[in-house]
């Protein structure tokens, strides 16, 4: 038997009378890829923003290794091992390239409050956020502002970012919206490589991604979960094809 | 900055009591880093703060108490005058840390107006009239400050020290931490960095350094008054950060002198002081966007 890194139980969510997620049971098991799809606006975020805190479930639990994390802080979720990535694009703009990595980075030196010390300090980081970034194809762009980048770099650089904190659980919500096919490839075989040594929870939209990355997959259709199951079994399922693939098929 | 701009600010604070007379070179300067302090704030934390009166005029009240009532030395009065604002600072920060935007001004605000109702009810702060005839004394037991280039000389290496600190934490593992939230708080925050506390101790530095401003000035002027800590004073000192640019370490300084200099020179128009500055505030907001001071570093940078 495989164990399940992450759990959820009847997880529910509410927003003034209306269900954006209902009776949700998921179940991550480690080392998998998962993915989570569904038509717009079906709750995947929500599901993400439950399970990294950002919002309070109206009902139900969540289990992180058997751990109960319904009522912990977002930022003590981190130093339990999951870290999230932003639908929309989520750097730090201004910074350099290399800094938003190794803000990541910082977290571990715990001197977050340090404010009479140098920054020369962080400069012990740098090398291995240049690994990190050189991981996902950026050390060229080290120095640049972040906002001057492409936005397939952009997403790219949050990728790193996220690594940076070497987390156990890492969730992805459509990491490669918004990206040229190109881009899209390289983005797929960055989280194939990752995802060798971590759990992935992902929210995407391109199927084939979906289809190459995916060792388990869980259909959500307003809110609930509608199928769930590899690739081929969620694919052959009449329901999933009707209210979401079919649509996206046409 | 670089080594050069530092020497060139210290070079320049020396000599600056030969050209300008001391009396308004220490208000510039108690002002400078009353704005300084704001802007670790605004500049470098975005948070905006309309209550920042409180801790520089409630530090001028406590410092100038501590003077002449207890018979301290002036850097005593300063330090004390200077925690007083620091824990001030902790209990506005816990109270409106947690807010946004406007509800975060308003809270500041709400704030400060009970401390400006303290200082004007309390017994011992001389209602109306303030405190009158705070002693400057013996620095160190031996330096008299009642000679202004003592008192010019001491406000300055204040000055230099707390204006050190800002640029300091600015240029820290902290600061670093500060304008990562800033720049994204929600990424912040699933990075595991606990924002609000982050932004608290942002909040009590800025608080803190905006009290040792505030008694510095109660020790150079020899009085506390309800000026100090009204909300004209709040509003001012946004105006000087404004004006010389947020989030650039000279901008308020630049700011500060500006807004101080227009008040000293004009003073004898009266009442248009007001309008004129009001003007200048308009111009700078429409004509430099970063204030004066980001602006120019925008050229600066342009040029290469
Ligand atoms: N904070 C909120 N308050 C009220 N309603 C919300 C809130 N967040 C999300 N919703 C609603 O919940 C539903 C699910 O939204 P969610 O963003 O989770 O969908 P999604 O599956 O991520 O969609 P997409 O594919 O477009 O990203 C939507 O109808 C949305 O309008
Ligand atoms: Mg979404």
């Amino acid at each position: 038997m495989s164990e399940s890194i992450l759990q959820t139980r009847n997880l529910t969510k509410e927003f003034s009378g209306f269900t954006a997620v209902s009776d949700v049971n998921l179940s991550v098991e480690r080392g998998h890829i998962h993915a989570l799809i569904g038509p717009n606006g079906a709750g995947k975020t929500t599901v993400f923003n439950l399970l990294t805190k950002f919002l309070p479930p109206t009902t139900g639990t969540i289990l992180f290794n058997g751990r109960d994390i319904t009522h912990m802080a977002p930022a003590d979720i981190a130093d339990h091992g999951i870290v999230r990535s932003f639908q929309i694009s989520a750097v730090f703009p201004n910074m350099t390239v290399l800094e938003n990595v190794r803000v990541a980075l910082q977290r571990k030196l715990g001197m977050a409050y340090a404010f009479w010390r140098s920054d020369k300090i962080l400069s012990r980081l740098n090398d291995q956020a240049m690994a990190l970034l050189d991981s996902v194809g950026l050390s060229r762009f080290a120095d640049n502002i972040t906002v001057e980048l492409a936005y397939g770099r952009k997403r790219a650089l949050e990728i790193a970012t996220t690594l940076a904190l070497d987390p156990e659980l890492m969730l992805l919500d459509e990491p490669t919206q918004g990206m040229g096919a190109e881009d899209v490839g390289m983005t797929t075989e960055l989280i194939r490589k990752v995802g060798q040594e971590r759990t992935i929870l992902m929210v995407e939209h391109n199927l084939s991604v979906v289809s190459t990355l995916a060792d388990r997959i869980t259909v959500l259709q307003r809110g609930a979960v509608l199928a769930e199951g590899t690739y081929a079994e969620v694919s052959a399922n009449a329901e999933v094809m009707e209210a979401y693939l079919g649509v996206e098929h046409v | 900055m670089n080594r050069i701009a530092w020497i060139t600010v210290i070079v320049l604070g020396l000599l600056a009591p030969f050209a300008v007379y001391p009396v308004l070179m220490m208000e510039l300067l108690c002002f400078a880093l009353f704005a300084c302090a704001f802007n670790l704030l605004l500049g470098y934390s975005g948070l905006l703060s309309f209550g920042h009166a409180a801790f520089f005029g409630g530090a001028a009240y406590i410092c100038g108490y501590a003077v002449t009532a207890w018979h301290l030395g002036p850097l005593q009065g300063i330090l004390i005058g200077t925690a007083f604002a620091g824990g001030l600072g902790l209990v506005f920060g816990v109270l409106a840390i947690r807010r946004q935007g406007i509800y975060f001004a308003m809270i500041t605000l709400a704030l400060a107006q009970i401390i400006f109702f303290l200082c004007l009810k309390m017994p011992f702060t001389g209602g109306e009239d303030g405190l009158q005839g705070v002693p400057r004394g013996m620095l160190f037991g031996f330096i008299d400050l009642n000679k202004p280039l003592n008192m010019y000389y001491t406000v300055f290496a204040i000055f230099m020290i707390c204006f050190w600190l800002i640029w300091r934490a600015v240029n820290s593992p902290f600061g670093q931490v500060l304008s990562a939230i800033r720049e994204n708080e929600a990424r912040a925050i699933s990075l595991g960095y606990s924002v609000e506390r982050i932004k608290l101790l942002a909040f009590v530095l800025s608080a803190t350094l905006a009290g040792t401003a505030g008694a510095t000035k109660s020790i150079v002027f020899q009085t506390a008054s309800l000026t100090d800590v009204s909300w004209h004073t709040s509003g001012e000192v946004i105006l000087m950060t404004l004006v010389g640019g947020m989030g650039t370490l000279l901008g308020p300084v630049v700011g500060a002198f500006t807004i101080v200099g227009l008040q000293h020179e004009l003073s004898s128009i009266g009442s248009w002081v007001t309008v004129i500055i009001g003007l200048t505030f308009i111009v700078c907001v429409l004509v430099f966007r970063r204030g004066m001071v980001g602006e120019l570093t925008r050229l600066w940078k342009r040029s290469f």
